[in-house]
């Protein structure tokens, strides 16, 4: 019969660990919160991995001087060169095996789809191996550094999106779905039968998620360092910083899209609508500036765009934490903002 | 005879409602109802499916807000501020509430305590509603009738000085019910007030000090189970039907015949005394030369009075 104290007495500590309890018991959870990052890294960073100085195809077609033409171009370490009869040939060109068919004659005819890169690069190169044959001499002795900057793989730039990207998904999803099946089962109603503070319940559905934050944290970060060797480069503080507060904000988004949403479904739909745009437009695949000016300052804005932002000045650039204080003030402002709308709009019944 | 009327509001009411009103669209589920629930009493509302029972518990509950009319629970309103000191002392089991699964029975309490200031130790409870083996069971593997003492251990945590049950033993197999019902019986001996809602009459007559039966919003009859079904006016219902037809001015007019009502398959009399009436029941039948089909008799149920009331049985809305 004593007042509450500890844990056990308080609304908030039992509201969270129940919460998480009940999360650890759902095993499909668990999967979607570690797996599913996980091999999204693996998958997309061994698709885009860098493949070492790149050799350009090049297929001659069967002719008078065909062998000249071989031993000219079998020169260049930039080029794998085949020979092969005029037909095949133009199959090679046409499927895309070879960049470049080269026609013996006098001059030889190159042909290559001048608007994409790697044709073109093929096209010069064999340019130049052929003009080197012909005598043409360089006059310049340039110098060349060619060993890799760390942090400027693409895996380098994809693992601080995937944390950011995860901490918006499980975020949103753990929040929004317990609230939405709380409803439905009209376990909210049986709550608010009670004294319970609402935004005790609120608070802890965020404070749960702390579990699945240090969780998925942890695991794409060690996964990232083992598997790929991404490292911290910049303040572990900062870091800590950005994941919580990030986590946070986007539980807090979670919160405000099933604020009034009475069914599952109607959840779920919602909850696209808001991520789709920041899955597409806050660069965790790709860098959010290759969209127009004018919308630069809304997906700035965005907070995963200020999650990926951080994350990535933290673990590339070795930023220290005072460099991403913008970035958490943003995540900060979305956090309180959306958590007292939540608060002030949610529908208990 | 019939007291359909509210009794006056006593100083101990311990729930109190005057005029309450609530429509849903052009439905009016509560239509001017009053209502005054003793202290220490066990009160029963009970009624056919859509008579209004659930709409006038929640709004007591403070769970749904009437369009008119004034509610007090305890001495005091529903009004923002005090909201919170009134539901320290109260206990609510919902009718559809499902708890959740992955949880625990003792971590399912332990939470429900938190929310309270006051109140007995979770394992205190889960001795009450002899839950105590199934402590560390998840609520996903209890049977309905564990499901249901679970769901109204929630609602004891706090030792509430009232306790609010809406359909407690729907669905439940004879035995559950019965275990349900020694839980509200062990309540009141502590001296708990219980406003219980139920479409069983045996229920309300098994469980309730008083009673009020719901049709349509309103209350049609109030009083214990026993000024309810004296009322009838006899306590014996004789049930029989014949091949063919009948003549039902000559029966109602036999000895100790009270009332005589035609039903879809059989005619009820409401009678004082069968081994007066059936004998000659018996020789009328033989007098129109109408065979008898079935007899039955029972001793007068809520039910009954009911079916005098509005012509209609519980069930069969």
């Amino acid at each position: 019969m004593s007042d509450s104290r500890g844990v056990s007495r308080s609304a908030l500590g039992q509201l969270s660990l129940t919460r998480m309890l009940a999360f650890l018991r759902e095993p499909e959870a668990i999967f979607w919160v570690f797996a599913f990052p996980i091999l999204l890294a693996l998958a997309l960073g061994i698709a885009f991995r860098n493949q070492g100085p790149s050799r350009s195809t090049v297929v001659i077609a069967t002719g008078a001087g065909d062998s000249a033409l071989r031993q000219a171009l079998g020169r260049s370490p930039d080029l794998s060169v085949s020979v092969l009869p005029p037909q095949d040939a133009d199959a090679a060109l046409r499927r895309g095996k070879a960049q470049v068919l080269v026609r013996p004659g006098d001059p030889p005819t190159l042909i290559y789809d001048p608007s994409r890169p790697e044709t073109r690069l093929a096209e010069l190169t064999v340019r130049d191996a052929l003009e080197r044959a012909a005598g043409r001499e360089d006059r310049l002795e340039l110098r060349s550094d060619t060993r890799m900057r760390p942090g400027s793989r693409y895996i380098d730039f994809l693992i601080p999106g995937l944390i950011g990207l995860n901490l918006l998904g499980t975020g949103m999803w753990g929040v929004g779905f317990p609230i939405a099946n709380a409803r439905q089962l009209k376990l909210l109603k049986r709550l608010v039968a009670t004294p319970m503070r609402r935004s005790d319940y609120l608070l802890s559905l965020m404070v749960a998620r702390l579990v699945w934050l240090a969780l998925e944290v942890v695991a794409i970060v060690a996964f990232g360092w083992l598997v790929f060797g991404v490292a911290m480069r910049g303040s572990w503080p900062g870091f800590v910083a950005v994941a919580l507060i990030g986590g946070f904000a986007f539980s807090a988004l979670g919160l405000l899209v099933a604020c009034r949403a009475r069914t599952i479904e109607a959840v779920s739909g919602l909850m696209n609508v808001v991520m789709m745009p920041m899955w597409l437009m806050s660069g965790s695949f790709f860098s959010a500036d290759r969209f127009p000016a004018f919308v630069q300052p809304f997906i700035r804005a965005l907070p995963l765009t200020a999650a990926n932002d951080a994350f990535r000045a933290l673990m590339n650039e070795g930023a220290t934490f005072a460099q991403v204080i913008p970035q958490l003030g943003i995540l900060l402002a979305w956090c309180v903002v959306s958590f007292a709308l939540a608060l002030f709009w949610f529908r208990w019944e | 005879m019939l007291d359909s009327l509210p009794r006056p509001a006593t100083a101990e009411s311990a729930l109190r409602c005057r005029g309450l009103i609530k429509r849903y669209g052009d439905v009016v589920a509560v239509d001017g109802l009053d209502l005054d629930v003793r202290a220490g009493e066990c009160f029963g509302l009970l009624g056919p499916n859509g008579a209004g029972k659930t709409t006038t518990i929640e709004i007591l509950e403070g769970l749904n807000h009437p369009d008119g009319g004034e509610v007090t629970v305890l001495g005091r309103s529903w009004k923002r501020g005090e909201e919170r000191a009134l539901r320290e002392r109260l206990g609510i089991q919902l009718q559809e509430t499902r708890l959740h699964e992955k949880l625990s029975v003792e971590e399912t309490v332990r939470l429900f305590r938190s929310f309270y200031r006051r109140g007995p130790e979770p394992a205190e409870v889960l001795r009450r509603v002899q839950l105590e083996e199934k402590r560390t069971a998840w609520v996903g593997k209890l049977s309905g009738g564990q499901k249901q003492r679970l769901s109204v251990a929630c609602a004891l945590v706090n030792d509430p000085e009232v306790l609010f049950l809406d359909e407690p033993t729907t669905g439940l197999d004879p035995q559950s019910r019965r275990q349900l019902w020694d839980l509200v019986d062990d309540f009141k001996r502590r001296g708990g007030t219980v406003l219980l809602t139920t479409h069983y009459m045996e229920e309300a007559e098994q469980l309730c000090d008083r009673v009020a039966i719901m049709d349509h919003g309103k209350v049609i009859a109030l009083g214990t189970p026993g000024e309810l079904i004296a009322s009838l006016g006899a306590d014996h219902v004789v049930d029989f039907s014949v091949d063919g037809s009948l003549d039902l001015e000559a029966v109602k007019r036999l000895p100790g015949v009270v009332e005589a009502r035609q039903e879809p398959r059989s005619i009820a009399l409401t009678v004082r005394e069968p081994h007066v009436t059936i004998p000659a029941l018996l020789a009328e039948l033989g007098r129109q030369r109408a065979p008898l089909a079935s007899l039955t008799t029972h001793h007068a149920t809520l039910e009954d009075v009911f079916v005098s009331l509005t012509g209609r049985t519980l069930r069969d809305e």
